[in-house]
């Protein structure tokens, strides 16, 4: 299971890199978005991966009796989706800001705040 | 363990059993302050003229909260406070030693100087907006990036101190600020996710999150993890962060877009809690990993330093130029970083407080300088020394500062760090740090010649009424960075001790898990 999950998370990581790789700002979105859920499945990998026993202690007992499946990735996935879901929303907002007062989703000609050509500081006065 | 259904179960074994002392609270109170007072602020988001004083009452007591927290630390050595009583690792745990104490109480300092110059530069809309909610949250998850003792919680405090940076970058809408923000927004947000991504694998490894928990733990791990790779993937992630060179140009594609008040915070606070992020990881967690990687950070550092100055040279836009600054400023604390030595790890902390307060006190200046010349651009502003003469003294006392001169507070540190890289031996990072020195010199001696020494164009008269708000927060500013310079023991001692936890991690460790620990 844990093979088949690392194996996932590699091609995800190699979508998400190929998009963030891009010049349009709406195909990095997308790389990012893929990133987070790529690092979602990392921990939830990384948490090792049981089905069999659920982490619920018998009632007699003050810790479970047996190796039981882990809960706290659940807890981390649950934190790390909530905030890439967020950041998603805002950058997809900023994005569509962007691309209608700046009239590209290209990075290489958005240039508004760096101008290409902009002049030197005087040598003197 | 069995127990009989009828008895009482013992807590003992899963939480923390004592009350917390009242004085312990104030571990979690630079964070507790901040976030309540900016709900409220959020609720009374109508009221906008309360806004400001609320604001400033807030960072007040947060404040005095981090004064009495690093005296607490100083006296007494690190604190924690586990949350939900939880035994760690468990539980979340909250723990300042020295190093987070003094950050945060620096920080908070700046922010403070920050909201009472932001009576001016921001107006109702921006009130309206939401600045001071967004600007107490940052502060929020800036005090809590240097209070926690949970890696995965000092994730969540990254991301909570990122979204309130993107509220206050484009609050305003202009199309420089959307350009700026979508950069640094994207940016920021992969170097988070890798921040995340090498803590996945870090608990896939030891299978727990509390820092103290994983220093224990490491040295029994070091035959058969890959730590060597979680090394790399912090340094790469807190790099981002810290805005290192080659990963550092998200930092002048928008730290001069927004409102100079709001540049001012983040070019003091923000890339700071990025190299505290990495003191934190490689220097306490994986200290030979660091010692292999050791000369890599010193040829980022030394090229950090080198580029970001240069980028300075370059600049005709004030702001942009000292975006550049605030990047070679990155470099001279990496160089601590790469020495790894207690005189380097101490000359990057003083280098640190050094850092926030000069830097948000030049954006601040360069705000001024805006106020009275009616432009940021070195090629229009001028004669700013005939109009205000007292201007200029905080200009020259700023630029000495930045470039490490006498009598101000960038002195000191880099003397340490060039004594520790020679030590080291590392002469040519020795070499480097003082040619950024000059270079400094040179990029801010510059700014100064153009516009507080050079005549006053005829067309552009500059305002003639004095900016008294700019004054007192320059003024305020400028008080820290003298005492530093002429009267630097008490600072360097603090330096010292706060180095000393990181290289020694056991009083950390002692705190977190008194007793040795409840496994």
């Amino acid at each position: 299971m844990e093979t088949a999950l690392s194996a996932t998370v590699g091609i995800f990581f190699a979508v998400a890199i190929y998009l963030m790789l891009s010049k349009h700002i709406i195909r990095i979105l997308l790389g990012v978005a893929i990133f987070g859920n790529a690092v979602n499945l990392t921990i939830f990998t990384a948490g090792r991966v049981m089905r069999e026993v659920p982490p619920i202690i018998p009632e007699a007992l003050i810790a479970p009796d047996a190796a039981t499946a882990n809960p706290l990735p659940q807890a981390l996935i649950l934190t790390a989706i909530v905030i890439s879901f967020s950041f998603f929303a805002f950058l997809l907002v900023l994005a569509f800001r962007a691309y209608q007062e700046l009239g590209s989703d290209d990075t290489d000609t958005m240039r508004v705040a760096e101008p290409e050509s902009e002049d030197l500081p005087p040598l003197g006065y | 363990m069995a127990v009989d259904p009828g008895k009482t179960v013992d807590l003992a074994h899963a939480m923390v059993m004592k009350p917390v002392a009242a004085a312990d609270w104030l571990v979690v109170a630079p964070v507790v302050i901040p976030l309540v007072f900016g709900a409220v602020i959020l609720m009374l988001r109508h009221e906008t003229r309360m806004h400001a004083s609320i604001a400033i009452a807030a960072l007040v007591a947060t404040l005095a909260a981090n004064i009495g927290l690093l005296a607490r630390v100083i006296e007494t050595g690190p604190l924690v406070m586990t949350m939900g009583r939880w035994l760690p690792p468990f539980g979340i745990s909250f723990a300042a030693d020295a190093l987070g104490a003094s950050l945060a109480l620096v920080a908070t300092l700046v922010a403070l100087v920050c909201a009472i110059y932001s009576l001016s530069d921001i107006g109702s809309i921006g009130r309206r907006y939401g600045f001071y909610t967004f600007m107490l949250l940052m502060m929020a998850g800036v005090g809590g990036a240097f209070l926690t003792g949970d890696i995965f919680n000092l994730y969540v405090w990254f991301e909570v101190f990122l979204i309130s940076s993107f509220g206050l970058l484009v609050l305003g809408s202009e199309h420089r600020q959307l350009d700026g923000a979508t950069k640094y927004a994207i940016l920021n947000l992969v170097a988070t996710t890798l921040f995340l991504t090498a803590t996945a694998f870090l608990y896939g490894i030891f299978g727990t999150l509390n820092m103290a928990d994983i220093a224990r733990k490491v040295d029994g791990l070091r035959d058969t993890a890959p730590l060597m790779t979680l090394g790399v993937m912090y340094l790469l992630a807190f790099g981002m962060k810290a805005a290192a060179f080659p990963v550092n140009f998200w930092l002048p594609a928008s730290y001069h877009t927004p409102r100079i008040v709001t540049a001012a915070l983040f070019g003091g606070i923000l890339t700071k809690v990025g190299v505290y992020a990495l003191l934190r990881t490689l220097v306490m967690l994986f200290p030979p990993e660091l010692a292999l990687l050791s000369g890599l950070i010193a040829w980022v550092a030394g090229l950090t330093m080198v580029i970001g100055i240069m980028g300075a040279l370059a600049q005709t836009d004030l702001r942009r130029a000292l975006g550049f600054v605030v990047i070679s400023g990155v470099g001279v604390m990496m160089a601590g970083l790469a020495l790894g030595t207690g005189e380097g790890l101490s000359g990057t902390i003083f280098y640190a407080f050094h850092s926030m307060i000069v830097m948000a006190a030049l954006y601040l200046l360069a705000g001024v300088m805006n106020g009275v010349g009616g432009s940021y651009s070195i090629r229009t502003l001028s004669g700013l020394y005939g109009a205000h003469p007292m201007l200029a003294a905080f200009a020259l006392l700023l630029m000495l500062a930045a470039a490490g001169l006498p009598p101000a507070s960038g002195l000191w540190p880099k003397v340490m760090l060039v004594r520790a890289s020679l030590d080291a031996g590392y002469p040519w990072l020795a070499f480097t740090i003082l040619a950024t020195g000059l270079l400094t010199t040179l990029a801010l001696g510059r700014v100064f010649i153009l516009t507080i020494w050079r005549p006053r164009a005829e067309e552009r008269l500059a305002a003639a009424v004095s900016p008294r708000l700019g004054y007192t927060v320059l003024a305020a500013l400028s008080l820290p960075i003298v005492i530093m310079g002429l009267y630097p023991d008490p600072v360097i001692r603090v330096a010292q001790i706060a180095a000393g936890n990181l290289l020694d991690a056991a009083p950390y460790i002692g705190t977190v898990y008194p007793g040795g620990g409840g496994q």
